[in-house]
């Protein structure tokens, strides 16, 4: 097993999942900046994702797909906040519209990522950072039709007039 | 089970179940903490039943959940929402934890040709 510690914040609705490889920190890394790597384990076999823009660099996008069993694809993207080749890599992940441009109110996710070398391996650790358990359960059904109470005052609000 | 929990019908229910001033008071109220029915129904000018009624609405939905105590019928929101919530944890614990499996499948392969369609 590569995973060697899960950490859940019910709390702050975060999700950390340390992992150990046995390769080398540039390997390890190379599987989230070359886009050819990236979409061999981001999507699982059933549901393969497909990398379209890669642009690993402070403000830059990431674009990619993901295609079911189906034939139906859902769309995403990140937005890199922060990079520190073979240290640190932070991005935020979303929902994407057929034009890849990001849905708006859609969730997203703050994804922060630390490498380091350890025993001869490297140890990942990647902190997941959810904006609402609403959000959560959306990324966990991963564009299913998903709509929940943001605000009741809001909605009171709405339906006053 | 899970799977299912969230079909079209599932959403009806749902905005039927908002589309309601006061059911949407008793929503706010049970986030807040525990509540008796026979306590909400003084709270509104209408009968027991009617109270009742709403609650049903918001338990079908799977707003609220409501539990027999005695002779009360408690409701709350709380509960649901933080089993929800690790249910939720999980599944991305499980989808990390493949992603983990797979890269470390990657990095052992040292970059051979896989079984995949390629393209």
């Amino acid at each position: 097993m590569s995973v060697t510690d899960v950490e859940k914040d019910l709390e702050n609705l975060t999700l950390t999942v340390v992992a150990h490889f046995d390769a080398p920190v540039e390997k390890v890394w190379q599987l989230w900046s070359d886009p050819r790597k990236l979409e061999r384990w981001w999507g699982p076999p059933n549901y393969p994702a497909t990398v379209l823009a890669h642009d690993m660099t402070a403000g830059g996008m990431v674009r990619y797909f993901m295609t079911g069993p189906d034939g139906e694809v859902s769309r995403g993207w990140w937005r890199i906040h922060s990079v520190d080749p073979h240290k640190y890599l932070e991005f935020v992940d979303g929902f994407a519209q057929a034009d890849g441009t990001p849905v708006a109110g859609d969730p997203t996710t703050r994804v922060q990522v630390r490498f380091s070398e350890r025993h001869g391996g490297t140890r990942m650790e990647v902190r997941s950072i959810y904006s609402s358990r609403e959000h959560m359960e959306q990324i966990v059904r991963l564009g299913a039709v998903e709509i929940f109470v943001q605000s009741i005052d809001q909605m009171d609000a709405l339906l006053a007039h | 089970m899970v799977v299912d929990t969230y079909r079209d019908e599932t959403v009806d229910h749902l905005f039927h179940a908002l589309a309601d001033s006061t059911r949407r008071d008793i929503l706010r109220r049970s986030m807040s903490g525990e509540l008796s029915v026979s306590r909400l129904a003084h709270a509104y000018p209408m009968s027991f039943a009617a109270v009742q009624k709403h609650v049903a609405v918001l338990e079908r939905a799977g707003l609220v959940v409501k539990e027999r105590r005695g002779r009360e019928q408690i409701v709350r929101a709380d509960l649901e929402a933080v089993r929800r919530a690790r249910r939720a944890l999980d599944e991305l614990e499980l989808r990390w934890r493949d992603r983990v499996n797979r890269m470390s499948g990657l990095l052992t392969s040292g970059g051979d040709p896989t079984d995949g369609p390629g393209s």
